[in-house]
């Protein structure tokens, strides 16, 4: 028996922030204490506070230490485990600001979120089945398999009232009883891991802390559907995740809760991982069975749906890594236990990745129906540096943006629609006002231009002529016209294209011409950015009155763009300056101006 | 594993491997002083004595946890236990021999070990 665990974070944002060294260390210096057979170490999954990574938990105090460094764990190991006093000054400096340690689960970071996805992430080792068992885990897959009938299950997970995480928002429970009714010798369950949005890492982050819990649901899946057969699509460049993934897949195997007859009831399942070699319109569900069948990945026109004719031209239930997480808690608490979290079209938790102009970098559970201004605020920490909020985007390429303005909009479904925006895959990610917003859109586009895969005209084309009128503008050679025209080929690739990358590709286009058109007009009319983002649109120059002559800028530009004669003003030659701004940050005086 | 009864077997006791993580809810806090008077008096077995005792009988409500120095280091080892809304119970020169007495009288049962405590010094 052990006194005590050490939980370290063992997520990707941690494992590149060196977490590995970390238990490497703790388990040497442990081991030179003679504590071994008093203290376990666990490598878990993500805590959700990556910015503030690697995060180690000591239990039974729940002592939260963040931003642990290899030279640290000596006296951790020292103070806290053999000692037992706690190592305050290493704590996660919230939970030390009252006279008591709070817990975490008190401090802003953690109070407001809800989770059920991400239950298991930092509490379990996601390489022990027996740990996820020990959370109630394949109690569910026993329950539906041995009480229910598919039709029960189909029905509990309708009631719940669970709506595809993936991006599209379809009511799960609707799915799976279309693909049920179709009869065929074999059918198939998909898992959707090819997580592509920029931004976006919850279904890594459920796979690398929790990956029983997707088999779990798939295989409920399976059983309420007809199918037999399951696969996994995940990224290739997700190693940690389908490392763990395929361990999980083995144990599941060994002890019977994968292939033939579980629990006795006749029902068999198994599953496979494919492995997605980065393509992000292999995200789009009929591309990425496509992909798996062994084709080139290229979305095929619906219908006939997956649910007809899917995988292997057989009936298919495709789910998101997300979506699956929430079905073993569905099953075992009941429909109602979902539906009473959040508002009335978008019921349970939805797994947001904060990222971009924010303090709390990371990953957050939160009801259905919380506001963005307490993801920003409270749970995100607001925008480091003291600037000022400008506007959050939301699902990815897909989505669009919301200004500051809106920011009392309850998250779901239709509201963020409404604003011609998505919820997507849950990626918010927070723009202060350095940021231009014409240059934004054009990064996403840029994206999606890159990643379109050229089966149909309107995206392969269309997305490329938005690009150029785009670039046009950001060089300073936009008329009023061109944003005309930038919509209405928005509308046009978003009626036209044969799959959803096509059809929502124009969204962060619109939705930035639709709150940011003063931006836009900025740029066409009086030919400035106003966030002094866009290089072509950007003057420097040297205020005459404030250089010194020090020659310090003159030393360190790059391109040799300024002259001038020690104890006299500098000047910048605009033909040569590259606008790099390292000028700027050299100027003790404040003499470098944008403008 | 074919049945519903094998999952749980396997629940149990890896619920129990992992009681040391349920961070709310400590009913009873027993708390080992953990600093060098009590580590050369040999406060490390009785901690583990705790461990063992707390894990064997499958008690949910009560955590083991480490202190520093108490301040009576002649007595070590001295272990407190802490109950919601009791007095707090001090006992000292403790061995792993005491310490399954100390956890079926006192913190199953409700009865301390009188003889085992500080109070015992002034009889």
């Amino acid at each position: 028996m052990y006194r005590s665990h050490v939980l370290v974070c063992g997520g990707t944002g941690c494992t590149s922030s060196n977490s590995a060294a970390i238990i490497e260390a703790l388990e040497k210096e442990i081991e030179a204490k003679g504590l071994t057979d008093e203290v376990k170490v666990i490598k878990t999954g993500c805590f959700g506070l990556c910015a503030l990574g690697p995060i180690m938990v000591v239990y039974p105090e729940g002592s939260f230490y963040s931003e642990v460094k290899v030279e640290n764990i000596p006296e951790i190991v020292e103070e806290h485990l053999l000692k037992g006093r706690i190592v305050k000054h290493l704590l996660y400096e919230e939970t030390t600001q009252t006279e008591d340690i709070k817990s975490i689960n008190e401090t802003n970071f953690y109070k407001k979120q809800k989770r059920v996805a991400l239950r298991n992430c930092g509490v379990i080792d996601p390489e022990n089945i027996e740990e996820y068992i020990a959370m109630d885990g394949y109690q569910a897959l026993a329950k539906a398999v041995t009480e229910m009938s598919p039709e029960q299950v189909i029905d509990v997970v309708k009631d719940s009232g669970l709506r595809g995480r993936g991006g599209g928002g379809f009511p799960t429970g609707l799915k799976w009883s279309f693909t049920a009714k179709n009869a065929a010798d074999q059918k198939y369950v998909v898992c959707n891991a090819d997580e592509g949005d920029p931004g976006a890492f919850m279904d890594r982050s459920i796979l690398e802390g929790d990956p029983h819990c997707v088999i779990e649901a798939m295989a409920i899946c399976g059983y309420a559907t007809g199918a037999t057969e399951g696969y996994v699509y995940v990224r290739a460049e997700y190693p940690i995740a389908v490392g763990r993934l395929q361990k999980a897949i083995d144990d599941a195997r060994e002890y019977g809760l994968l292939g033939k007859d579980i629990f006795g009831s006749g029902f068999d399942f198994d599953l496979h991982i494919r492995l997605g070699a980065g393509a992000f319109v292999c995200g789009e569900e009929t591309a990425l069975m496509t992909s798996i069948e062994g084709n080139r990945g290229e979305p095929r026109p619906r219908p006939p749906y997956p649910a007809v004719k899917g995988l292997f031209a057989k009936p298919t239930t495709e789910n998101n890594v997300e979506t699956f997480a929430n079905i073993p808690q569905i099953i075992l608490h009941g429909a109602e236990y979902f539906n009473t979290m959040g508002t009335e079209k978008s019921k349970g938790t939805k797994v947001f990745a904060l990222g971009g102009k924010i303090n709390n970098t990371g990953l957050v559970e939160i009801p259905m129906g919380t506001t963005l201004r307490e993801v920003i605020e409270d749970i995100g920490g607001g925008i480091p540096n003291g600037k000022k909020f400008k506007a959050v985007q939301t699902g990815g390429p897909s989505g669009g943006c919301i200004p500051a303005s809106l920011m009392d909009t309850a998250i779901d479904y239709d509201n963020l629609t409404a604003l011609g925006c998505m919820i997507g895959s849950g990626g918010l990610i927070v723009m202060d006002e350095d940021n231009c917003m014409v240059d934004i859109a054009k990064f996403f586009l840029d994206f999606t231009v890159d990643e379109s895969c050229g089966k149909c005209t309107p995206c392969r084309i269309g997305t490329k002529r938005m690009m150029e009128i785009l670039e046009k503008i950001t060089d300073g050679n936009g008329t009023l016209e061109d944003l005309d025209e930038l919509e209405s080929l928005a509308n046009y690739i978003k009626e036209n294209s044969l799959c959803g990358l096509g059809q929502t590709a124009p969204n962060p286009v619109l939705a930035t011409l639709r709150f940011f058109r003063d931006e836009y007009i900025a740029h066409v009319v009086d030919k400035k950015c106003p966030a002094g983002v866009c290089k072509k649109l950007m003057s420097i120059s040297i205020v005459a009155d404030k250089c010194k002559g020090c020659t310090l800028c003159s030393r360190k530009c790059p391109v040799g763009a300024i002259s001038g004669t020690v104890k006299n003003p500098h000047v910048i030659d605009p033909a040569k300056c590259i606008k790099c701004g390292v000028c700027i940050d050299t100027c003790k005086f404040g003499a470098i101006v944008k403008g | 594993m074919k049945t519903l009864e094998e999952l749980l077997a396997i629940k149990a006791k890896a619920e129990k491997q992992m009681n040391v993580r349920e961070e709310e809810g400590a009913g009873i806090r027993v708390v080992v002083g953990m600093a060098t008077c009590g580590i050369a008096a040999g406060a490390r077995p009785v901690l583990a004595g705790f461990v063992e005792e707390v894990a064997k009988r499958n008690l949910k409500d009560v955590s083991v946890n480490q202190t520093g120095c108490i301040g009576m280091c002649q007595y070590e080892p001295i272990v407190e236990v802490f109950e919601e809304g009791k007095e707090k119970v001090t006992y000292i020169k403790m061995s792993p021999e005491k310490v399954a007495r100390v956890v079926a009288d006192h913190i199953v049962n409700g009865n301390p070990v009188v003889e085992y405590t500080v109070a015992s010094l002034n009889k």
